[in-house]
């Protein structure tokens, strides 16, 4: 397990692009992938040009600006209708998204 | 019809406001512009031609009615076609959001239309804001006027197009790596990237929520500062964007440089074309003999800016991209064009779990030793001066096939946009008929100097007055 992960913090060169698509939720076509595969391996060896740094020390940036806990106060304020957030909507019923279904019956 | 092309803000703003220039004129005149060198340059996708002309009489009719006005009332803008738009179709430059017509409008445009400006079109840009040349929309590569052969700089391609070739007096754009300053620098017109959280992003389309910047394009710094005090502010809607009070940032524009210390980063003027080097130079040397001091400066970790940048943007795009699933607006997800799919997934990939730590948190550890660099030296120096782009502006399909070296134009932007501090593209002169830009880079929050440094060199220098001839 130890040694495992050892390995994965380590940048790798080729992006299994099966599976990182659909992480993402990506179709892609038989071109594509072959193109982004060699494309990405292009990319991915130039940005691996950030290994030459020792960052052990270095506290990674957060938040740019240094804003914390930005809060309103917790009062309801005009939004949108419910007619308005359905507008652009391709597929709706009774006043709501409408989705595929997601489970199966059996 | 008279010739308004050529008209500044500053200067159509007296006109309108002292009654002897009618809005309707100049935003009638602006919209046959528009219409007319759109076949050639593409920068529109929609020209809100009725909009804008009953915003127009609805100002003159204010003036007429003795009414103080902003500066900016009645002068025709161009918005990026990323920015919410109410009942305006907004698309992002995608196909998957060709129908999208937003029930909102993002507080930028909701200030600009308090302000009453006539918004004549949603302009052109790379898809969703991904892109260095204006080549990846899907409505069409938008071209240069001051050569069509050639790219006008990305991503807020179209915005640097209309105000360049007259078709609007101002534009709206976002800057993530370089999209405002890149195109800006290209079509010899005033880009400003200010600093992250001045300006609200609510209600524009989110590409890398680390890094966004809402900016805009003008003629001169003058007009530019202009529309940053309409957008400059807090907003309850953006809780990134500070609470810290905004300037006027017209007053003291005139204010000498005298005194004021350069910073020139040795790492920005090495290999690439002496040409452009030596305007940059030119400039700098205008400035010193105005009483600036010049200072040798180092930035060094200014080679890992595009590797830094291209870890984090993708990584940011992925999940900003993942909301677009066709259930609530918009088409589905392969309606994707190349560019945002290839980031999405590299970024899917640097944030997949046991990658996370070597890619986007190595990136953000380097990305603070960047913003520390800057830290450091404006300890020294009160602004910076170096270029834009290492190149000229390139021919259509030159980079297109080539990511990697499309992505490596950011070179010298991208490093502004990971430390979050102000920049502005100041035009600086031509090499043949092609503009050269320069940036003037600032600490946090000095978008007010910036401006007076880049009004300093302009009066000695007019390159605006230099328009395209189309």
């Amino acid at each position: 397990m130890k040694k495992n992960s050892k390995l994965k913090t380590q940048a790798s060169s080729v992006i299994d692009i099966d599976y990182v698509s659909k992480l993402a939720n990506l179709p892609l076509s038989n071109k594509e992938r072959v193109l982004f595969e060699k494309q990405l391996k292009d990319v991915l060896t130039y940005i691996s040009k950030l290994n030459e740094i020792d960052t052990d020390s270095i506290e990674p940036i957060g938040h740019i600006t240094n804003l914390q806990n930005v809060l309103r106060e917790d009062k309801p304020a005009p939004s949108l209708s419910q007619d308005d957030a359905l507008k652009n909507a391709p597929k709706t019923y009774n006043g709501f998204f409408e989705v595929d279904a997601i489970f199966e019956e059996q | 019809m008279t010739d308004f092309s050529n008209l500044t803000i500053h200067e159509a703003s007296k006109l309108i406001q002292s009654k002897t220039l009618k809005a309707l004129e100049l935003t009638e005149a602006c919209i046959g512009r528009a219409k007319k060198l759109n076949q050639q340059l593409n920068s529109f996708i929609t020209i809100c031609e009725e909009e804008a002309i009953n915003r127009a009489k609805k100002v003159d009719k204010l003036i007429a009615n003795g009414q103080k006005m902003n500066p900016l009332a009645g002068i025709p803008i161009g918005i990026k076609d990323l920015f919410s738009t109410k009942d305006i179709r907004t698309t992002a430059g995608s196909k998957l959001l060709e129908n999208y017509v937003p029930v909102y409008d993002a507080t930028s445009v909701y200030s600009l239309n308090n302000a009453n400006v006539c918004i004549v079109g949603k302009t052109n840009l790379d898809a969703w804001a991904h892109g260095s040349s204006g080549e990846n929309s899907d409505f069409g590569p938008t071209r240069n006027p001051h050569d069509l052969s050639r790219v006008p700089g990305g991503s807020s391609s179209g915005s640097a197009v209309s105000v360049s070739s007259g078709s609007s007096l101002a534009a709206m754009g976002t800057d993530t790596g370089g999209s405002i300053r890149l195109p800006a620098s290209f079509c010899n017109v005033v880009g400003l990237k200010p600093t992250y959280g001045r300006v609200s992003r609510y209600g524009v389309i989110a590409m890398a929520s680390s890094l966004d910047c809402i900016g805009h394009i003008t003629k001169t710094v003058y007009d530019n500062a202009l529309v940053l005090n309409v957008t400059a502010g807090e907003d309850g809607f953006d809780s990134t964007c500070t609470a810290q009070k905004s300037d006027d940032y017209t007053k003291d524009i005139e204010k000498s440089v005298k005194g004021l210390k350069i910073g020139i980063p040795k790492e920005y003027f090495e290999n690439f074309d002496w040409k452009i080097k030596n305007l940059i130079l030119e400039a700098v040397k205008k400035l010193e003999k105005l009483g600036a001091k010049i200072e040798d400066i180092s930035l060094p970790h200014t080679e890992y800016g595009v590797a830094t940048y291209y870890i984090i943007q993708p990584s940011e795009v992925s999940s900003n991209l993942a909301r677009y699933d066709g259930i609530r607006f918009g088409k589905t997800r392969e309606q994707f064009g190349s560019e945002a799919k290839r980031r999405i997934i590299l970024g899917t990939y640097t944030l997949s779990s046991g990658y996370y730590d070597a890619y986007y948190l190595k990136a953000m550890k380097v990305r603070r030793l960047i913003r520390n660099d800057f830290v450091d030296v404006f300890k020294k120096v009160d602004v910076i001066i170096c270029p834009v782009s290492p190149t000229l502006p390139f021919k259509l399909g030159e980079k297109v096939s080539d990511p990697l070296q499309m992505y490596l134009a950011d070179i010298f932007t991208v490093t502004a946009s990971l430390t979050g501090v102000p920049s502005l593209a100041v035009p600086c002169g031509f090499i043949g008929d092609l503009p050269v830009g320069m940036q003037i880079i600032g600490p946090d929050f000095s978008e007010k100097l910036l401006y007076q440094v880049g009004y300093a060199y302009e009066q000695e220098t007019n390159w605006y007055k230099k328009t395209p001839k189309i």
